[in-house]
């Protein structure tokens, strides 16, 4: 069986046609004066999905899930959350909880208080209270840090104590901004599958806003690539990296290779791309039509570098070293082509030694496979 | 970063948060506004009218010595038609009388002076304070501070004791046989300058001390590694990018310094003139409050260019905070 | 980093605080002369600050002071952190030009020119003057400068707090008395310090504002200042430089003492 990416999943709910959305944003605008923070948006996720929402700074993820919390009111269009319309109902009322960018943790509360804050308000009986606050320390790990204020601890307990306490409520949905975004590069990695066990652990549905697309990647079962205010696309990560419907999508997860192209001629398997500059492209997918203008798309380390011209190889273009940098898993190469266009390739160092090495100003070909590239409306 | 910059920029200019549009719809939060404005319409603003007011009509030998001028007896339209009555006399009389121009320009000249001369005095000791290490610039910030907190009246006094004639200034000057008479040094411009700068250094130093401590070290030693030398460096980098510092502490000096009272009455003596002193003398010894009410007048006119920049320069300073 | 932590600046600093101490130190020192002569030494004695608490035109003015002090502080620090909120929190409402401007004006307003002004208003309205308005007085020209303390903390609060509070069920003057309170809670103590010491130290325009009756410490200390120095108004002098020093002292070491153990604290969570 065939599949994108090297993930089967199971849980797909967005391939349902019967499976209910729990949150839907139905044509959601928000504008701040003449700034259009969020426009015209439409989305559902659906119940346990731990979806994130990617994006640039500025682009409006923030803003979509500050009106979910409630703090911020759309201008126009509604937000259901099962079943509900959240419209006017304030966010001390909605049954979302929301973990900080800046943990806003309250500095004067030690860190049981903090998280029986949100159950005090609730008006849950003392007792209740003590025994789900030792559940929730006893959950991240940190029954020793009870009696402790905000800022004797570290940054990752901190994160953890506002992990704790946006759940201790058991919210419908955890809504998460940039919740890593304030560790360091290692701890955010080992915190990455701390909050997807978690998420299983709980069956909650978590919603986090991200710039980092690695760490999107990893967390989330869909992502939704954001730019001004719009969506650009909704899918699983496997998808958004090996089938990006558009050329923002394609450039704003990992490194691309673009090639600008027309389509020279159909057949029921293949589709032959003429570049701009002459160069002769073969490929198994891609819908357009005989003549559209196109973009092929291919990602670097879908790309062979090699000094003499591969017998098998369907596509293959000549040039010349230009750059080399070695990464010690990988090795990434640009190659300028004869027609002048530079190509990016990574190869993995899957070997300690290499029969073919090459240096600046070699010459060398490119070669790819018919399926390993996509075509992109211009 | 914030993800939402862009928006988190934009938002302030709507009305607010909708959670504080949902608590500005109850009544609570409305008085968070309402009741500090009241306050200040009516114990700040509304006396300024009635300075105004009052500094139109005429001396009468009554308690209160004025014409009434808020006779509300007759309603809101009885308040408006006393504007009838009003006569410019008494702005008449201060133009006539040279005591009172002389009074405005020494006061502008004397706080003009003492305001460069603070300046003097006050930038070295920011300078010092802002490059001291770092372990002891909270204490001597601290110590700029103190005597702020000590009584302006308390301090201008102990100046008395040292600088009359037989004070601890003159002893020492003539034990030590620098001169042969007391200086008079007491009851002279000298001595309000010296009350001045002394009174309102803090004022100087902290704005000062708090643009200098915000300055990056690394800048001055770009300009030297570019062949810049010191005393260049100061008056090229340091000095403009303390300006702000400088204009705030000059502002804070210099606006009060104007219609200071206590300074020369008690540092000046008789033979010195600023336009406090007067008004208090034509408020409590002539009696005459619509006069003392026109100087109050003119003196806030002169004032409001340097209030005004003031108050640009303090709201610069918060945008920049935020 | 220090480079320049040169003698230069050594000795401007040693200058400049011995001119901002020396006549306050003089001023202590001659309070314990014998000699009725403010500047001759006659040697050590307490007898001034005997006399001084026999004095009882001196402890009724300490009294009324005081008491003008503490009802005005407090009543200035509920009114000028209301005011730093709406000036803060409420970025558009009708007049927010006059009111900031309200604020910011009397922080520079020479002091006659509002105890001139404060005065005409009580006249004009007809009310007697006597503490109350000098309790009035003080609460109008000090709350500003609790706006303008309590602004600045305000401005750098981080409203996530709030939200936070919110997000996790708090009502929002729950919130505020939960949570924004106790976070501003130092930036208003300082408020209030400063329209108490403030108070304490007003001559000007508790002189136009108050009536017979209502003598605060500065006014009475001004009158006998007029007739001549005397070492028992330095005693009086001494003891209040004494009493507001204490408590900056105090405050300021318990700050920092708050401050090392948050830093000691900040450290050793780093580490473990």
């Amino acid at each position: 069986m065939k599949s994108l990416g090297s993930i089967r999943r199971d849980f797909a709910p967005w391939n349902d046609p019967k499976a209910k959305p729990y949150i839907q944003f139905d044509g959601v605008t928000k504008r701040f004066g003449d700034f259009t923070a969020v426009n015209n948006l439409s989305l559902t996720i659906f119940e346990r999905e731990f979806f994130a929402l990617l994006g640039a700074s500025g682009c409006g993820k923030s803003t979509l899930l500050r009106m979910l919390a409630g703090f911020e009111e759309p201008t126009a269009g509604r937000i259901l959350l099962d079943g509900q319309d959240l419209r006017g109902i304030p966010p001390y009322r909605r049954p979302v909880n929301m973990m900080f960018q800046s943990y806003a943790l309250f500095p004067h509360m030690t860190v049981e208080n903090n998280i029986a804050f949100g159950l005090k308000q609730e008006g849950m009986p003392k007792p209740d209270i003590e025994k789900r606050v030792a559940d929730m320390l006893k959950l991240v790990k940190l029954e020793q840090f009870a009696k402790r204020k905000p800022h004797q601890l570290s940054g990752g307990q901190r994160q953890r104590v506002a992990l704790a306490r946006s759940v201790a409520k058991r919210p419908k949905v955890l809504l998460l901004d940039e919740p890593l975004g304030a560790l360091d590069k290692k701890l955010r990695e080992e915190t990455q599958f701390e909050l997807m066990d978690l998420q299983q652990e709980l069956g909650l549905t978590f919603v986090v806003v991200t710039h980092d697309q690695e760490e999107a990647m990893t967390m989330a079962d869909r992502i939704a690539i954001m730019d001004k205010g719009e969506v650009m696309q909704v899918a699983t990560p496997a998808e958004v990296y090996e089938a990006p419907t558009s050329r923002f999508v394609a450039h704003f997860v990992g490194n691309v290779n673009m090639f600008e192209g027309k389509v020279a001629e159909r057949t029921d398997k293949a589709t032959r791309i003429t570049g701009a500059t002459g160069a002769q492209i073969v490929v198994e997918n891609g819908a357009a039509a005989t003549g559209a203008d196109i973009i092929f798309a291919i990602r670097p380390e879908k790309i062979r570098v090699s000094s003499k011209k591969p017998a098998d190889a369907v596509n293959a273009l000549e040039g010349e070293v230009y750059d080399i940098a070695y990464l010690g898993d990988m090795t990434v190469y640009h190659v300028r082509l004869d027609d002048g266009q530079i190509v990016r390739a990574s190869a993995l160092n899957a070997a300690r030694v290499t029969e073919d090495p090459l240096t600046w100003n070699d010459r060398a070909w490119v070669s790819f496979r018919p399926d390993a590239g996509v075509v992109l409306a211009r | 970063m914030s993800n939402t910059a862009v928006a988190d920029a934009a938002a302030p200019s709507t009305a607010a948060n909708p959670f504080l549009t949902r608590l500005g719809a109850g009544f609570v939060s409305r008085l968070v506004i309402i009741v500090p404005y009241l306050w200040l319409l009516f114990f700040f603003l509304v006396p300024f009218v009635i300075v105004f007011k009052i500094s139109l009509s005429q001396t009468a030998i009554a308690m209160p010595p004025y014409t009434p001028v808020l006779d509300f007896r007759d309603g809101v339209s009885g308040f408006f038609a006393g504007f009838r009555d009003l006569n410019f006399d008494n702005y008449v009389w201060l133009t006539q009388d040279a005591l009172y121009f002389k009074a405005y320009l020494t006061s502008v000249v004397i706080a003009a002076i003492s305001t460069g001369l603070t300046l003097l005095v006050g930038y070295p000791i920011a300078y010092g304070m802002a490059r001291a290490p770092a372990t002891i610039r909270p204490t001597l910030l601290m110590l700029v501070i103190l005597p702020f907190w000590t009584s302006f009246l308390i301090r201008v006094y102990a100046w008395i004791g040292i600088l009359k004639p037989e004070g601890l200034l003159n002893q020492l000057l003539l034990s030590l046989h620098i001169i042969n008479q007391p200086l008079v040094i007491l009851n002279t411009y000298t001595a309000i300058f010296i009350g001045i700068v002394y009174s309102y250094l803090p004022f100087m130093v902290l704005p000062l001390y708090s643009s200098l401590e915000k300055m990056d070290y690394s800048l001055i030693e770009a300009a030297k590694d570019l062949g810049c030398p010191p005393t260049a460096a100061f008056w090229k980098i340091t000095f403009p990018l303390s300006l702000p510092g400088v204009i705030a502490g000059c502002l804070l000096v210099f606006i009060p310094a104007v219609g200071e009272f206590v300074i020369p009455d008690l540092l000046g003596g008789s033979q010195t003139l600023m336009i406090g002193k007067t008004l208090w003398n034509e408020f409590f010894a002539n009696r005459d409050w619509p006069v003392s009410s026109a100087v109050a007048v003119i003196l806030l006119l002169l004032l409001i260019v340097p209030i005004v920049l003031f108050q640009h320069a303090q709201a610069r300073a918060q945008e920049q905070d935020k | 980093m220090n480079a320049t932590w040169s003698r230069f600046n050594i000795t401007s600093i040693t200058l400049g605080f011995a001119f901002l101490y020396l006549p306050i130190v003089l001023l202590v020192v001659f309070s314990f002369n014998e000699s009725k002569l403010v500047t001759v030494w006659g040697g050590f004695s307490t007898k001034w600050y005997v006399s001084l608490f026999h004095n009882q035109g001196l402890m009724d003015a300490a009294w009324v002071t005081i008491r003008v002090g503490l009802i005005s502080a407090t009543v200035a620090t509920v009114l000028g952190t209301m005011g730093a909120l709406a000036l803060t929190r409420y970025t558009r409402f009708r007049g927010r030009v006059l009111f900031s401007g309200m604020i910011f004006a009397p922080l520079v307003m020479p002091d006659v020119i509002t105890g001139l002004s404060l005065l005409l208003l009580f006249v004009a309205i007809g009310m007697d003057r006597g503490m109350t308005t000098v309790i009035l007085a003080h609460i109008t020209f000090t709350m500003c400068f609790v706006a303008v303390v309590v602004q600045s903390r305000l401005v750098s609060f981080d409203r996530s707090l709030e939200e936070a509070a919110m997000d996790l069920g708090a009502p929002p003057v729950k919130t505020f008395f939960q949570i924004t309170l106790p976070v501003i809670l130092p930036a208003i103590v300082s408020g209030w310090m400063l329209a108490f010491t403030l108070s304490l130290d007003d001559l000007v325009i508790a002189s136009f504002a108050s009536g017979p009756g209502a003598t605060t410490l500065p006014m009475k200390i001004y009158s006998q200042v007029r007739l001549g120095v005397t070492p028992e108004i330095n005693a009086a002098c001494t003891l209040l430089i004494a009493i507001v020093t204490v408590g900056v002292i105090i405050a300021s070491v318990a700050n920092k003492r708050r401050e090392v153990q948050r830093q000691l604290d900040e450290r050793a969570a780093q580490r473990g």
